[in-house]
């Protein structure tokens, strides 16, 4: 026998819908764990990325020595982390002799590994070693730029890679309507080699241009570090293809007698119905000019009065 | 403008990229390349700065609100999309029927208090439990509280509804369609052995049984009483059943014809195998030159000599030129060696 099983508050509910599929989603929570061994480097780089991703982020601290998510069989614990906390991007610290301070960037699709990248930490700099104006520290939960340079990013396959997924770790959440007085900090990554990426984090200061468009200067805040890339595993063709679904493919209405020029811009088509000319009204058919009113007026002319008197008698 | 075509913008993720930047000389210090990154870095900022500031905006109290066009950068889904709701088993009627919803008041004219009322819930309309008293009819079994009855009927209707309803859970289940808040969750979990849930025979199965159970005497339920209206037993087993191994007619013939089946077949498949082709021709020489000798004349008491058993043989009028012929002989075990003894020697 089965039985139905429906939460018992509104709050287990909410949090059910929360997790529930959606034709539009508003980016990913991120899962930061590490393996038996780490260093103190890839320490401070996990707690800093959660740091800056407090809002939609959450942090685990203890060893995992089942978790090796390039090996078959090694990533089951890592996929149901991923159900239980509803993450979908994780970041996986370890250290080992053969690949010192090693990052593992994922994505998961339907809570299965939907694909990897594996990058080597170097030339970290932790965001206490940097000193500024603390005025510009920026908010906690504002939403950052993102700035690639490199055509690495394009040429490397490893690069391509680790642009898309370093642009989804980072942007935090999509949204519609923008404060542009919360706008404070931007993520820049640099290819330097074929190979490698260098990441900081700015803050932005705003000055006057003497236009609507303000003049940008960055100042470094850190964290900053150079991201070796190492291994990596791009999804397969199918499950790519399943996951590249959008909301918008399957709505897409056509938009009749609507069209779309380059020199003359959005042109309309307008269909004028056929004119019924029998059944138009003619500007000169008042009352007092039709013709038996006319004709009878003839008649009648000359004896009006005699008229006036058969009414008065009636 | 043209640091917008230079550079790829997505004004959604307030991302910007330049695909065309490479380093001119690589820079000796760490500084120099951290300042170069930065300025670039800058201008590409600048680049989406202004593409934002330049939409249309509107004021708030914390600041001027901009609308953010959608990202432009493909990325994967982070779920599959949502599957549509499956219609229940009442909508898909209604739909072949044509049958549509239509909206109905929450409050209702109650004639009885003169007043609105709910519809449903607390304070109804037509409440059973604001009836005090229920006339008796004619009709009325003697003996049946009214209340109490329609207490039940209530109990029933709701039964049934939750039954239906769970019928079309399972169904959207199986579409993949669950509501997100539901689960369908099995109610007695047989963790121990004797809960586990009893399991329904069908008509076959108990028709096996019962068949095994009849059959399961020393005579196979030959001589049991039957009871009346018992069918024959179904798909009973085969039994192996021995010929006699003692020779003799009838029965003890067959199991000798059995064996000597089986052998010829054997022996005749294998037959080119056995043939010694040189053998056979020099036998077929000699038989060619005896016959011939015989019709010249009566052999010679010294040609006799080394030809003694076949020239016996040759005035029996049967062809002894198969001195191994396998014949169905009265031992047909022995005969069972003949393949292998056999071998190289001629056979017809």
């Amino acid at each position: 026998m089965l039985k139905v099983k429906t939460p018992k508050n509104r709050r287990v509910q909410r949090e059910l819908e929360k997790r529930a599929p959606r034709l539009v989603e508003k980016g990913k929570k991120t899962l930061l764990l590490q393996g038996t061994k780490t260093s103190n480097v890839l320490n401070t780089v996990l707690s800093e990325i959660y740091h800056l991703k407090r809002d939609n982020a959450i942090r685990y601290t203890r060893k995992n020595d089942s978790i090796r998510p390039f090996e078959s069989g090694g990533e089951t614990s890592l996929e149901f982390f991923s159900m239980k906390t509803d993450c979908s991007i994780f970041v996986f610290g370890s250290t080992s002799k053969k690949r010192p301070d090693n990052l593992v960037i994922g994505r998961t699709y339907d809570h299965h590994i939907y694909d990897l990248i594996e990058v080597g930490v170097e030339n970290f700099k932790r965001m206490d070693s940097f000193t500024y104006d603390k005025k510009l520290a920026p908010q906690a939960g504002s939403k950052p730029f993102i700035v690639f340079s490199g055509e690495a990013f394009e040429s490397v396959d490893e690069l391509k890679h680790l642009k898309e997924v370093l642009l989804e770790l980072l942007r935090g959440e999509v949204v519609d309507n923008l404060n542009l007085a919360g706008l404070g900090r931007v993520y820049v990554c640099t290819a330097i080699s074929s190979n490698r990426v260098f990441l900081t984090h700015c803050a932005l200061r705003l000055k006057k241009s003497g236009t609507t468009v303000p003049r940008i200067e960055l100042v470094e805040i850190g964290p900053s570090m150079d991201f070796v890339v190492r291994r990596h595993r791009l999804p397969n063709e199918s499950l790519r293809k399943e996951a590249m679904k959008t909301a918008k493919d399957k709505t897409h209405k056509k938009i009749k007698n609507v069209s779309k020029d380059a020199l003359q811009g959005k042109l309309g088509k307008i269909y004028v119905p056929d004119q019924k000319l029998g059944e138009m009204v003619l500007p000169n058919k008042s009352k007092g000019v039709k013709r038996e009113r006319r004709e009878a007026k003839k008649k009648n002319s000359t004896n009006e009065p005699a008229s006036k008197k058969q009414k008065e008698d009636s | 403008m043209d640091t917008q075509d230079e550079y790829q913008v997505d004004l959604g993720n307030l991302m910007a990229f330049d695909p065309f930047h490479h380093f001119t000389s690589i820079p000796s210090s760490r500084e120099e390349l951290v300042a170069d990154c930065l300025s670039k870095g800058t201008e590409l900022v600048q680049a989406i700065v202004s593409g934002i500031f330049n939409l249309p905006s509107t004021e708030d109290i914390d600041g001027p609100l901009v609308k953010l066009p959608p990202p432009t950068t493909k990325l994967p889904r982070e779920k599959p999309l949502p599957k549509p709701k499956h219609p229940t088993r009442w909508e898909e009627f209604a739909k072949a029927k044509g049958i549509r919803n239509r909206k109905k008041d929450k409050v209702v004219w109650d004639e009885q208090t003169g007043s609105w009322k709910r519809r449903y819930g607390y304070d109804r309309v037509n409440d059973d439990a604001d009836i005090p008293i229920i006339e008796a009819k004619m009709t009325d079994e003697p003996g049946v509280d009214p209340f109490a009855k329609r207490i039940a009927e209530r109990k029933e209707r709701v039964q049934k509804q939750q039954k239906n309803q769970l019928q079309n859970l399972k169904t959207a289940a199986k579409a993949g369609a669950l509501p997100s808040h539901v689960q369908l969750a099995a109610t007695a979990l047989p963790i121990t052995g004797t809960q586990a849930a009893k399991k329904k025979f069908t008509k076959d199965e108990l028709g096996n049984v019962a068949g095994l159970a009849s059959t399961a005497t020393a005579s196979g339920g030959k001589f049991d009483k039957k009871l009346r209206g018992e069918k024959p037993v179904k798909n009973q087993g085969k039994h192996r059943k021995f010929l006699p191994v003692v020779e003799g007619s009838g029965i003890g013939s067959q199991e000798k014809e059995q064996t000597e089946r089986v052998l010829s077949k054997l022996i005749s498949s294998n037959s080119h195998e056995i043939l010694n082709v040189d053998k056979a021709v020099t036998m077929y020489n000699v038989n060619k030159e005896r016959k011939r000798r015989n019709q010249y004349g009566k052999p010679s008491s010294t040609r006799n000599e080394h030809g003694k058993s076949s020239s016996t043989r040759n005035e029996h009028g049967k062809s002894s030129s198969t001195p191994s012929k396998l014949k169905p002989n009265n031992k047909p075990m022995k005969a069972k060696s003949l393949p292998n003894k056999g071998k190289g020697e001629f056979l017809e």
